[in-house]
């Protein structure tokens, strides 16, 4: 088994449009949600999310780069140039042809999908742009990304709604630990802040319309967010032999299924998800300190967790930090766990805990160290990452300190 | 069809039941209905009545609209509908 470590990481995210952004606004407890800019707003129940806001995607990309790239991919394509570009690596001949990209995204190319279906239906007209179809394809971003990098190993994406990124993660884990592949490109992205997504969402009748506020007695549903995070995954001897800079090592995840309710979450599958990952990765739960929960601010979701997070660590429960950073960058969806792995690496790196921020009340059904509203400094040897889906589908994934 | 029968009409059949079988004091609880019911059957009497019930699943005890029992949903919709 080879030992696999994270050489780049690379986001966009409404909390910044990288990653030294995004950590600088974990830190100081920023809260990127806002009234949501788009059109048809005013026929929305729900009028807020976590938009990222100043992008100029016709900066970045050529006219011939955007007729192909929906919004997600766009995402995708920006974080992953910042994780290669930290990491320094060159794909080409035997390192080229093993490794590839996994990618985690729920809805494919919303945004695609919502124009086209207004041209259609709304607007009555019989045809669509050609490139529909390559367009809002679920693999899109991660098919991109091997195109710009030259990754020829394998690719695909991971669809597992709110777990997309965390399943799409440990597969890479995988890969790379088992020596099929010295390098994954992987994570997750997302773009669901369009009229119809948020619709959809509207109708489930669990989304707030004021704001994120996990594990607090006042919280009222959940935000959504867009984005998206990558990471460059690599065999550590493979890093150590070219000098890399290593941000953090992985060192286990588990995944594991409900197979009960198709929305809500179960604590038997979130707590065999969260052991799970601590067996994978031969710790002992008096390691973990720090766990960037899947916090979505639904009454169901925090409960189900808490109580989850308790069974796992018994006494240790009240002594390690459980933040969730969706309070500040809303929930990406198929992206949330990639974006949400930047607040563990920070916490190893950094010794920064990042907050759960508009927290106002203690709930007694999620009693524990939620660290409220203000980033805190702590040492930090393990972190763990959760992300428990709709369809019973939860993934954990374990880091680690170098 | 008056507002009362048609509410009982959707809630039987979100339950699978005869309307017959649905009294005032029942719960959504005690007919079987669970959290996913309990919004689809938001969304039917919305759309039957082309009413917009204010209802938050993460905080029912907290909604204006009372679903503790089939008698005080029935009177919420018709405070909504005469609104």
């Amino acid at each position: 088994m080879k030992r696999v470590v994270i050489t780049g990481a690379g986001t966009i995210n409404a909390l910044g449009h990288d990653v030294p952004q995004t950590l600088a606004a974990m830190r100081e407890g920023h809260c990127g949600i806002g009234e949501l800019d788009m059109r048809d707003v005013d026929r929305l129940g729900v009028q807020i999310g976590a938009q990222v806001q100043g992008f100029e995607p016709e900066v970045i990309f050529n006219r011939q780069q955007l007729s192909l790239y929906d919004r997600f991919t766009q995402f995708a394509l920006v974080a992953a140039r910042e994780a290669l570009a930290q990491a320094g690596l060159e794909f080409s001949g035997e390192l080229s042809a093993k490794s590839g990209v996994v990618l985690g995204n729920s809805g494919g190319g919303m945004q695609t999908l919502d124009e086209n279906y207004r041209t259609v239906y709304e607007d009555g007209k019989n045809r669509v742009h050609p490139f529909v179809v390559p367009k809002l394809m679920n693999n899109a971003a991660a098919s991109h990304i091997s195109m710009e990098f030259n990754l020829k190993g394998p690719s695909f994406t991971v669809a597992s709604a709110c777990a997309s990124s965390n399943h799409a993660m440990a597969q890479a884990f995988q890969m790379v630990r088992s020596g099929m592949s010295p390098v994954m490109i992987t994570g997750g992205a997302e773009s669901m802040l369009c009229f119809g997504g948020v619709k959809a969402w509207e109708g489930l009748r669990v989304m707030s319309k004021d704001a994120c506020r996990p594990f607090s007695a006042t919280r009222n549903g959940m935000v959504q967010g867009e984005g998206a995070g990558v990471f460059v995954f690599e065999e550590m001897d493979h890093a150590k032999a070219r000098g890399a800079e290593i941000l953090a090592e992985v060192v286990g995840f588990a995944m594991t299924s409900d197979a009960a309710d198709i929305v809500m979450p179960s604590r038997q599958g979130a707590s065999r998800a969260i052991s799970g990952a601590l067996a994978d990765a031969k710790l002992n739960r008096e390691d973990v300190g720090y766990i960037n929960a899947h916090g979505t601010g639904t009454a169901a979701n925090d409960k189900t967790e808490c109580s989850a997070v308790a069974d796992v660590f018994g006494p240790h429960a009240d002594k390690l930090m459980i933040s969730s950073t969706k309070s500040m960058h809303g929930h990406l969806i198929g992206g949330t766990g990639a974006v949400e792995l930047l607040a563990c690496i920070m916490a190893l790196r950094d010794g920064i805990i990042a907050p759960t921020i508009g927290y106002e009340e203690a709930d007694p059904e999620c009693a524990m160290d939620v660290v409220p509203n203000e980033a805190r400094e702590a040492n930090v040897d393990v972190a763990l990452s959760n992300a428990f889906a709709f369809g019973g589908l939860n993934a954990v994934m374990a880091l680690k300190k170098v | 069809m008056s507002v009362k029968d048609k509410v009982i009409e959707i809630i039987a059949e979100q339950a699978v039941l005869e309307p017959s079988d649905i009294s005032m004091d029942s719960t959504l609880e005690s007919l079987g209905i669970d959290s996913l019911g309990l919004v689809e059957s938001i969304f039917a009497i919305e759309e039957a009545f082309d009413i917009s019930i204010p209802f938050n699943a993460n905080e029912p005890e907290k909604s204006d609209f009372d679903i503790s029992s089939v008698a005080t949903i029935i009177s919420g919709i018709e405070k909504l509908v005469e609104g």
